[in-house]
């Protein structure tokens, strides 16, 4: 599944990174605890969490993660949109609670890695 | 003797929204030596967790990096308050990070099970009321 086809999945917006939308993301890690992130989403190319902070993004980083999904509504700020800018990290974000968008993700055929 | 890259970090306490700034600079010299992704990976997390324990727990600390032909290894030595049981540190889930630092995503107690899961070795010296310093190595 592209990052495009995820925004759209999910009525998400693109609040960066349009221009990796035809990146394939397989696994999916799902989270609030960065530091469950750490230990089990090495696999993952895309992380889902309603966490809204700058170690959101510095932890896809040191895992190599391509998109950021935020939901529940939380919208990034200036400082970590710029920081994703400059790791090239996609982010995105819908108003879905984490439940319905795992569920939406997963009906479209994306995996947790475990 | 074969030739050795070291880098050194200091890691400010007080600023939180930095931390990772250290890891991630590691990482870009990494890539740009040509590191295998997989190892790139695995220095990542295990730098990046330690980092952020020496800001959670001991007031920053410094981070010295060495690559050489055949590992990567990382020395995080802190002035911090120590570790008073290195075995239950070690169990997954068991922290004594504050409500404060898991509202911001860590102290899940996950951060040094991981960086033993990330690296090949790793020694933790400590002195309560001293510091800590911890070693971790990744093989090439």
């Amino acid at each position: 599944m592209t990052i495009r086809e995820i925004q759209e999945a999910l009525d998400a917006q693109f609040l960066y990174g349009e221009e990796l939308a035809e990146l394939d993301a397989d696994f999916v890690f799902s989270a609030d605890m960065m530091s469950d992130v750490l230990a089990f989403g090495s696999k993952c190319s895309v992380l889902m969490t309603g966490l809204c902070n700058p170690q959101v993004v510095r932890t896809a980083e040191m895992l190599d993660i391509v998109c950021i999904i935020f939901v529940r509504g939380k919208m990034p700020d200036e400082h970590m949109l710029t920081l994703a800018m400059d790791k090239g990290i996609a982010i995105l974000a819908t108003e879905h609670y984490m439940f319905t968008a795992c569920g939406i993700l997963y009906e479209h055929g994306l995996r947790g890695g475990a | 003797m074969s030739d050795q890259l070291i880098f050194t970090y200091v890691i400010d306490g007080d600023d939180f929204t930095r931390a990772g700034e250290a890891s991630s600079s590691v990482k870009n010299k990494l890539k740009m030596i040509g590191v295998d992704s997989d190892v790139i990976r695995r220095v990542a997390i295990a730098m990046y967790e330690g980092e952020i324990n020496m800001v959670i727990h001991a007031n920053g600390g410094v981070i010295t990096v060495t690559i050489s032909d055949t590992d990567i290894t990382m020395v995080l030595a802190d002035s911090g308050p120590g570790i008073p049981d290195i075995d239950k540190a070690m169990q997954e889930g068991y922290s004594t990070a504050r409500e404060e630092v898991r509202s911001l995503g860590f102290g899940a107690g996950m951060g040094l099970p991981n960086m033993k899961r990330y690296t090949d070795e790793m020694h933790i010296d400590t002195v309560l009321g001293t510091g800590t310093t911890i070693t971790m190595k990744v093989n090439l």
